[in-house]
């Protein structure tokens, strides 16, 4: 079976199994949800791989604390416990991420600054390894560092616990204001107090307008929760020119005069302004048959003008790029390979085109020589030695997997690519 | 009044998408099955959802002894009783054609077995004259073909059953479907390459909007209807010489 990543850059062949109950999970191979990870994290060439999709069930909830197997996504975790005043504490930007793959890549949310990441919620991971079945938990030191965030390399995550956030309303109070360049949008985050944030930028802003944009705030409001209705479709593969510069200038435009120039707040559904682009279902499609990159770094907050820089060589390259997000991180951070450090992180996409290849090299390099890191779960591009130096605790992380897992049997495309773990 | 589903086959992925939909609007059920494991996981996420009760027995189409119990539990129930029936099994033809003993089971899980249960619980919906049976019978019941013909026999027995029930039990206000899925995306299909296959979700919506409309017979996807309208027309002369 052929199968890619969100990106659609990359493709692997190979045996893929959709076990629909418990009993018939194997150990032979990676585990994979939907595959929201952009590059090849969730990919195993020539090999075997597990999607987990089918076991998705909420299988306890007590307290605040719900049992869910590992294929359930974060949007029905959402849908589900919303309207019972809890929502997941972390939620990514796509409801589609499952919680096996969340916790996989440790994945963060708007609010990251204030609630740290996925992983730290987490409270029990029953893990299938190479030796069974076992519970894992934080006091499991070594091997919960290991596996949250861990690139699903200590085994097949079968469920989790998860400890949720009691929330008061069930819809989410938005406020959003103009930006209209790079100092402004990075004082507008500094300064916030919202417990969610993030900032769009219109990466195709040059000279003054570099890196205006829109910041948005949010809290948890009042009135009663509504699930949304269903998504639009995009049907086949996106002409090559649908995302040309012009079109995607426009884009930009529309979308930084949407907010007026006083700003607004309003109310949106939960699933709105977390997920805003689930509600196109296979948006990927739009980046047509080659696929798309998205590059996605985290820099130190002494190292602010490092990313000004690379927005400058991105806003300069004239490589479209619709969807471009600034968040002010904080600290928090669940195991050993987990991105999160505190500090700002950037996050654009780029059509593949040999163009883009090679601007997001240099984009690696700046974050490196800044100190910074960059997020596996969108990468396909880096190269391991980079990645090394990025992720200090890498070291304990392979020693970590490699005795959890000595066949590497659970290896993936991306870890022989950065070769994270090694030889056998 | 509480509305009970009894399920028979709840580990399969149609059972688990029809399960959701009426847990989260507030159904009971009765999950029959043989993985008591992988059917606990499924009550708890009903539960979670929505049902007032979800009740795990362990059911075999191919021991009838293991029915006794259901219907007691049956009898007990207050309000509603429904039931859905989503057993069956489907070997590769060559594998019945190397193993014809390989034909009983087959046709117990998918046919006997399951209208020997409706049978049993047939006198107890009548009592309380409401009621629905969903039967989920096969696009592959309406012609033998080459690749799957005693699947398709056992289905079309069943299909036949359901709609000698659905003649006896219309008169006490108990309400038969007969659902007759083309391929639907789950573990009996995977990694099969199929026309016009639906997912459990889109075959469970379906099957609600025919329960709602009580609809006699449905196909899930609709593209099926008028595709088996056809093929049951080809005349036999010429259908015998077809592959697919």
């Amino acid at each position: 079976m052929t199968y890619s990543g969100w990106g659609r850059a990359l493709t692997a062949d190979g045996e893929l199994a959709r076990p629909e109950r418990r009993a018939v999970v194997t150990a032979q191979g990676p585990a994979i949800g939907n595959r929201r990870s952009y590059g090849d994290a969730a990919l195993n060439d020539n090999g075997r791989a597990t999607d987990m999709t089918r076991l998705d069930r909420i299988i306890g909830f007590d307290g605040d604390i719900v049992h869910v197997e590992a294929g359930c996504t974060i949007a029905t975790l959402a849908r589900i416990f919303a309207p019972k005043g809890y929502l997941p504490a972390v939620m990514p930007g796509t409801g589609f991420a499952t919680v096996g793959g969340a916790i996989g890549m440790d994945v963060h949310g708007k609010n990251h600054h204030n609630d740290g990441s996925f992983g730290q919620h987490v409270t029990e991971i029953t893990l299938l390894g190479i030796d069974g079945t076992r519970a894992i938990t934080p006091a499991d030191e070594v091997i919960w560092k290991a596996t949250i965030g861990g690139l699903g390399q200590t085994g097949v995550i079968l469920s989790a616990k998860l400890r949720l956030k009691p929330i008061t309303g069930g819809q989410m109070r938005v406020t959003e204001r103009r930006v209209q360049n790079w100092d402004q949008h990075i004082e507008m985050l500094d300064a916030s107090t919202a417990t969610y944030c993030v900032g769009w930028i219109d990466a195709m802003a040059k000279g003054d307008a570099l890196g205006r944009g829109i910041v948005e705030e949010a809290e948890v409001g009042g009135g009663d929760y509504s699930a949304p209705k269903g998504a639009k479709k995009v049907p086949f593969d996106a002409p090559n020119f649908a995302l040309a510069a012009p079109i995607v200038n426009a884009f930009n435009e529309a979308y930084y005069r949407r907010v007026p120039a006083e700003g607004r707040t309003v109310d949106r559904r939960i699933e709105d302004f977390f997920f805003p682009l689930d509600k196109i279902h296979d948006w990927n499609r739009l980046y047509g048959k080659r696929g798309f990159h998205q590059f996605q770094c985290v820099v130190p907050l002494a190292q602010v003008d490092a990313l000004k820089s690379m927005l400058s060589a991105i806003a300069s390259s004239g490589l479209a790029s619709p969807l471009a997000v600034l968040k002010r991180m904080g600290a928090g951070r669940g195991g050993y390979m987990s991105f999160p450090m505190e500090g700002y992180t950037l996050a654009v996409d780029f059509p593949a085109r040999d163009a883009a290849a090679e601007l997001i090299a240099e984009l690696i390099s700046l974050a490196d020589a800044a100190g910074g890191r960059v997020y596996l779960a969108k990468d396909s591009l880096a190269s391991g030695g980079v990645i090394k130096s990025m992720y200090p605790e890498h070291s304990e992380w392979s020693e970590a997997v490699n005795e959890a897992d000595p066949d590497h049997r659970f290896e993936t495309d991306m870890t022989r690519r950065l070769n994270l773990r090694g030889a056998k | 009044m509480t509305d009970t589903w009894i399920i028979l086959g709840a580990t399969s992925a149609i059972a688990r998408a029809f399960i959701r939909k009426q847990a989260e609007a507030g159904a009971a059920f009765i999950l029959c099955g043989r993985d008591i494991v992988d059917m606990e996981a499924t009550a708890a996420d009903a539960t979670v959802r929505g049902a007032p009760e979800a009740t795990v027995m362990p059911i075999d189409m191919r021991d009838a002894a293991t029915f006794d119990a259901v219907i007691e539990a049956a009898k007990g129930l207050e309000g509603t009783i429904n039931c859905a029936v989503f057993v069956g099994s489907m070997p590769d033809q060559a594998e019945i054609d190397a193993d014809p003993s390989l034909i009983d089971g087959v046709v117990t899980d998918s046919f006997t077995g399951p209208a020997r249960f409706l049978t049993m619980l047939c006198p107890v919906m009548e009592a309380r004259e409401q009621g629905v049976v969903v039967g989920i019978s096969s696009v592959a019941g309406d012609r033998g073909r080459l690749n799957n013909y005693v699947y398709g026999a056992a289905k079309a027995g069943f299909t036949t059953y359901l709609s000698g029930l659905r003649n006896r039990m219309g008169r006490k206000g108990v309400h038969v479907m007969t659902v007759k899925p083309g391929p639907v995306d789950t573990a009996m299909t995977w990694g099969m390459k199929m026309p016009a296959m639906t997912t459990p979700e889109a075959a469970v919506e379906d099957i609600l909007k025919g329960v709602q409309k009580k609809r006699n017979v449905i196909y899930t996807a609709k593209i099926w209807f008028p595709i088996m309208t056809v093929i049951k027309l080809i005349p036999e002369p010429i259908f015998k010489k077809l592959s697919f």
